[in-house]
């Protein structure tokens, strides 16, 4: 069973802060749906909206046929909700913690157990050790559980990935995708860009709007500007010895080992004669300009300046 | 090149109980080096940052940062070194400028000093009109820029970066690495661990731990090289999970 979410021109203010403007997208049924965006893009306040446990200013949130403001009882019993702080009971041990979850829900742990079998096999040889006690790897694979233990039809996850090593995020979201297999909607919050390609599909948060709302691949696709990369033989002073590069150069970041760039009606050729002459100019040697794949990250930073 | 290390660690362990969190650890880094510390969650490397600033002792092994025994010249490293963690150090309920007062105090500047380096930090910063303002008020970017800065308020010949850039906007990130550029340009040793690998990348050796010890030490470059793969998290990915 899952559910889908509809947000209606949703408002919500902190004192003289917009957390979120006027921001309205729907979530199918089953679907993976990423929330990517920094701190203070109005991430976790959707998801407090979402799960009942703040009221709009503005606008409204349905959760299938439910209200989120009227309905709040029906929603939480249907919603499985991880926030980004670890929110469990510190002095009660892992299975301890998850007996009393389930039976706020009124079900058993043993009833329940085949839905979070995946997640809590991997912590069940420390179920007598106290929450607090845990890693941290540990401790979300027991929120996770503990999210889990009512067959909720949404599950919310908010930022379940930051502060996590690259393998622990890949595993992460290896289960959401099997997760996702059992019908159930999933909405996900992140600061990585590089999992936006996970998702079905994502929104790009910025400032409580949307900069963009549509599959990873198509908002690759849309990209519209010229991009290119290029290394050379000192990337620590690149950027800074680039500052004053003008001539059609537009936006100018480090990318991993290279640098991007993008230019306004430039071509390769033209490109290459610019950044090459400016760079030889403060020593530079082996300079290499190429033609470039653009990536989430780079449609988010477009997305960002134009803004 | 000897005195050139102003980090030297040697056959360093540390033992908590039975558990071997650092197991025979072996490197150097280079003064003015920007040198990336990686591993997976639990592979030891907050106890090594603890170790190698001063705030925790080695079971055995031999450890100088910046020309101090970190063993029994600890308070004399302390002034030696700046520290910046993910849950950045700074006051909230003081303003920007009684940060810098606070911490150039700690870090034993004279008054003169530490009007000097307040207001030179400010205007680089471009937070002059801001520095009457409460810390709780400013956007996290600048939080983090601000605690870099006081990291290094003192001229440290080391500054350790623990996570430091999570959870800002793709444009801040790139403002802070610049930071941490200049900073290196100018001689100090930057000891920094991320889980962004595309900043591993920004690093000029990176050394990656798994279970306690260092199974990986290199450019960047050459660790793909050496691995065979097109990315640093494949990389990572093979050392954490052990593929290979």
């Amino acid at each position: 069973m899952s559910v889908s979410v509809h947000i209606n021109s949703i408002e919500k203010k902190f004192e003289k802060v917009e957390a979120l403007k006027k921001l309205s997208l729907n979530i199918e049924e089953g679907e993976l749906f990423g929330f990517i965006g920094p701190d203070g893009s109005g991430k976790t306040t959707l998801f407090r909206l979402i799960t009942s446990l703040l009221i709009p200013d503005g606008g409204n949130i349905k959760v299938g046929e439910l209200d989120s403001e009227t309905d709040f009882r029906e929603i939480r019993k249907i919603t499985g909700y991880m926030p980004g702080r670890f929110s469990l009971y510190h002095d009660l041990s892992v299975e301890e913690n998850l007996n009393f979850y389930a039976s706020i829900f009124n079900t058993t742990l043993k009833k329940n157990y085949h839905l979070i079998k995946d997640v809590y096999e991997q912590i069940e040889p420390f179920k007598k050790r106290k929450a607090g006690a845990l890693s941290g790897g540990m401790k979300q694979k027991l929120a996770l559980s503990c999210a889990l233990i009512h067959k909720p039809e949404l599950l919310i996850l908010d930022e379940p990935t930051t502060g996590v090593d690259a393998v622990s995020r890949k595993e992460f979201w290896e289960l959401l995708k099997k997760m996702q297999k059992t019908g159930i909607t999933i909405l996900v919050s992140t600061p990585y860009m590089d999992e936006a390609s996970l998702c079905d599909r994502v929104a790009l948060m910025q400032k409580g709007s949307l900069l963009a709302l549509d599959s990873p691949e198509n908002i690759v696709k849309k990209y519209d500007g010229d991009l290119w990369q290029l290394s050379s033989s000192n990337m620590h002073t690149i950027i800074a010895d680039l500052s004053e590069v003008g001539s059609g150069i537009k936006n100018i970041f480090r990318f991993g080992e290279k640098v991007h760039i993008t230019s306004n009606g430039l071509n390769l050729e033209e490109v290459k004669s610019v950044i090459t002459e400016e760079l030889k100019s403060k020593g530079h040697n082996n300079i290499i300009v190429e033609a470039a794949k653009p990536q989430i990250e780079d449609c988010f930073l477009d997305l960002m300046e134009e803004n | 090149m000897e005195e050139n290390n102003i980090i030297v660690v040697e056959g360093l362990y540390k033992k908590f109980g039975s558990f071997v969190a650092n197991d025979n650890l072996n490197f150097t880094v280079r003064k003015g080096e920007i040198f990336g510390f990686l591993g997976a969650n639990g592979a030891g490397k907050t106890t090594a940052i603890k170790i190698l600033s001063g705030l925790s002792k080695p079971t055995s092994g031999k450890v100088i940062v910046a020309g101090c025994n970190v063993k029994h010249e600890a308070n004399k490293l302390k002034k030696n070194i700046g520290y910046m963690s993910q849950r950045f150090s700074l006051y909230d309920d003081m303003t920007v400028k009684e940060n810098f007062r606070f911490y150039g105090g700690i870090y034993g500047l004279s008054a003169k000093e530490i009007k000097l380096k307040t207001d030179h930090l400010l205007r680089k910063l471009d937070m002059v009109e801001n520095k009457d303002v409460l810390l709780k008020k400013l956007p996290l970017g600048w939080k983090q820029k601000l605690a870099f800065s006081v990291a290094v308020m003192h001229d440290p010949a080391v500054v350790f970066l623990d996570e430091p850039t999570g959870g800002v906007d793709p444009i801040t990130r790139r403002q802070f690495w610049e930071m941490i550029y200049e900073k290196s340009l100018e001689g100090t040793t930057i000891f920094v661990t991320t889980h962004y690998m595309d900043e591993a990348e920004y690093c000029e050796r990176v050394s990656i731990m798994a279970e306690g010890k260092i199974e990986a030490l290199d450019t960047p470059a050459n660790l793909k090289k050496q691995f065979k793969v097109e990315t640093m998290d494949d990389v990572f990915v093979k050392i954490a999970r052990k593929e290979s």
